[in-house]
């Protein structure tokens, strides 16, 4: 059940790059068997943070202070897109990541982090380049807030900056809902339409092999 | 009222619930499993203490984290572990499972359609995002992360946002040595990595009505790479037969009855897109992508774009950053680049007809020196018509090694993977970063381009090999 969440006051990092992929997130090989969660964290873009002897890549921005702290990620165009792996939000979350501001996002991946209590915020890419601007004017000091009640972000210039979101995605976060459980509730709802469906589209429903 | 869309139609048949304006909870009419994340679904189930809702709408084969060697000599510990998880947890929940080397076992998206599973107008779902190849038959086919994984083993069923919906049109009759790869690639490069964000999109037009089956599904395998989660091609005669007979395709009263309810499923004449686009199929030649993204790509023709050339500082940026990473020069001709290793195979391109492709430029030539080529069949099914027909011996005989069905080196997750630094020409739908391996490099291209470069042992104009 993913943890709700509400107001956010952190260290901000950008990373504006374009089309970050799922891959660039987390590689396949650290997704390779049922015991992973918890051991994603270290290996969050691994393929940025890291160099190919294993040290750390002094250039990334998540392994220069203050940007280490960081809770909310700025991004550039389609962060996220690529592959359905779940991986890339548990690792981001793992590396204690809480809210990710961008203009555009893969749709899995966006759905993905509602499932999981973080929170993607889609702004124009004018808003994200002004937030990337004003936190690096105090080279990370200056804190982003968000406030999924309210709809806004302040920028660390204290520009105030409204977003949309889907209010049931919206109210799923601030209540940490889970939606296994609350699909479930319309059980009844789902025997009905498969009892009609059985004989609107028999063909569905008798999965028997016809050999 | 406009008419409604391939798209419209489909989802209105499988809302269970009306969630809010926009949102419904729809049905699932497949769910797919396989080895990388199918156990964990079942088990993230148990712990919650319910049960699969609908056992036999869920079938499950392993392919991702499985060796393609011969004998599978080389699956993990963690991948025969995966498997053997994979083998309890369905049999536990009464979930037919295609096992290795059985009849039906290959890449998930591979064997739903050959086996007919994958139906018009049906809801498919399974946790990777070239799921939407399945649209090719005109289903409405999606990935899904695991938390849905979950959702639709517990209750059959998803809560979903309606997408917009975009119509790609592809016009004209395709030139000869281009094939539904380079189709969809050239569209990519036309709207981008993120153009289709958003949308389901429905590729209509007479080069896609005049497309088999296999390439139908090629071009909507790559709906993804363009950003959008959903693809299609609405059903028509080539599709009822390509399903027609197959092993759980309905059959008797039963297919009648369902052929004329596909034959509802087309979009209306009048039916209203959010976006259109139309692409010139004549002016399309071989595609090959030079960069970090799919919309990194040019004809095999073409120049290597040259950050210098450029104004735009974030677009120059990006390519700075594609360059150094594949060890390319701007401004420098694609065709030529030298090659380390070839792979033919992963769910885009992995059926029979494309193995034919690929069989057909290698016949009689050799792989050049210091090229490893691999051709890995998508499925047992395929695998074994490509042998009856002999396939096998001409890629053997070229050079090229011929291997067991699995997504392979598709995504690396097996073991399979490119050497640091080494050059690939694959046949597969990402070029990301280490995709193929840490610091792999790979050009996305056709089957028919993948075999001529291989025997090239540089990028290759396919065209040029011609027979």
């Amino acid at each position: 059940m993913p943890k709700p969440f509400d107001k956010l006051t952190a260290t901000a990092a950008p990373i504006m790059r374009g089309n970050i992929d799922t891959d660039v997130i987390i590689r396949i090989e650290r997704l390779v068997g049922n015991g992973i969660r918890g051991t994603l964290g270290k290996w969050a873009f691994g393929s940025l943070r890291y160099l190919p002897d294993g040290s750390e890549n002094p250039e990334f921005i998540l392994n220069r202070e203050p940007y280490r702290e960081a809770e909310i990620l700025v991004t550039g165009p389609n962060f996220g897109c690529g592959s359905s792996r779940e991986g890339a939000v548990w690792s981001l979350q793992e590396r204690g990541i809480r809210a990710i501001i961008g203009s555009g996002f893969g749709d899995i991946f966006f759905a993905n982090c509602f499932q999981n209590g973080i929170l993607p915020v889609l702004v124009d890419k004018a808003v994200v380049d002004q937030l990337a601007a004003d936190i690096e004017a105090t080279q990370g000091a200056g804190k982003v807030s968000i406030d999924l009640e309210a709809q806004t972000i302040v920028s660390p210039s204290g520009a105030r900056h409204a977003f949309e979101i889907d209010p049931r995605r919206r109210e799923g976060l601030l209540k940490g809902l889970d939606e296994v459980a609350l699909t479930l509730q319309r059980d009844n709802e789902i025997h009905a339409f498969q009892a009609s469906d059985r004989t609107a589209r028999p063909w569905i429903h008798s999965t028997r092999i016809s050999a | 009222m406009p008419g409604r869309s391939l798209l419209q139609k489909i989802w209105d048949q499988h809302v269970i619930a009306r969630l809010s304006e926009d949102t419904d909870l729809l049905h699932i009419d497949r769910h797919l499993l396989h080895d990388l994340g199918g156990s964990r679904g079942l088990l993230d189930l148990k712990s919650r203490g319910l049960k699969v809702h609908n056992p036999e709408l869920t079938f499950a084969t392993p392919d991702h984290a499985l060796s393609t060697a011969p004998g599978r000599a080389g699956t993990s510990k963690i991948g025969m572990e995966l498997l053997a998880a994979l083998r309890v947890e369905t049999a536990a929940s009464g979930i037919t499972l295609f096992d290795v080397d059985q009849p039906g076992q290959g890449i998930v998206h591979v064997i739903g359609p050959e086996l007919g599973l994958s139906l018009p107008g049906a809801t498919i779902v399974c946790g990777d995002s070239h799921t939407c190849t399945h649209g090719g038959l005109g289903a409405l086919a999606f990935g899904i992360g695991s938390s849905e994984l979950t959702h639709v083993l517990a209750t059959q069923a998803l809560i979903q946002k309606r997408p917009k919906t975009m119509r790609a049109r592809f016009e004209g009759k395709l030139p000869l040595g281009v094939t539904a790869k380079d189709m969809i690639l050239a569209l990519i490069g036309h709207v981008g990595a993120a153009g289709g964000t958003g949308y389901a999109v429905e590729y209509a037009g007479s080069a896609i009505s005049a497309l088999p089956i296999e390439g139908r599904l090629t071009i909507c395998n790559l709906s993804i790479e363009l950003g959008a989660k959903m693809g299609m091609v609405a059903p028509d005669e080539k599709t009822f037969e390509f399903l027609r007979g197959r092993p759980y395709a309905p059959q008797g009263e039963m297919w009648d009855l369902a052929v004329k309810a596909w034959r509802e499923l087309p979009s209306d004449p009048d039916a209203v897109f959010d976006r259109e686009v139309v692409i010139d199929v004549e002016k399309i030649i071989p595609q090959v992508t030079w960069g970090i993204s799919p919309e990194h790509v040019v004809g095999v023709d073409g120049i290597i774009p040259d950050p210098k050339a450029v104004d735009d500082p974030a677009r120059r940026a990006a390519i700075e950053t594609a360059l150094e990473y594949m060890g390319l020069q701007g401004g420098a001709p694609i065709a030529g680049t030298p090659v380390d290793w070839v792979f033919i195979g992963s769910c885009t391109n992995s059926r029979l007809s494309d193995l034919r492709a690929a069989a057909e430029v290698a016949r009689g030539r050799k792989v050049a020196a210091g090229v490893r080529a691999w051709v890995v069949p998508g499925s047992e099914n395929v695998k074994r018509e490509a042998v009856a027909e002999g396939l096998d011996k001409i890629f053997i005989d070229a050079g090229f090694e011929w291997r067991e069905p699995g997504c392979s080196m598709c995504l690396a997750a097996n073991g399979e993977v490119v050497a640091p630094g080494q050059r690939s020409v694959s046949t597969s739908n990402r070029n990301f970063v280490g995709r193929q391996g840490p610091r792999a490099r790979t050009h996305l291209a056709s089957p028919a381009s993948a075999a001529a470069s291989a025997i090239a042992g540089a990028i290759a104009d396919v065209r040029m090999m011609g027979r």
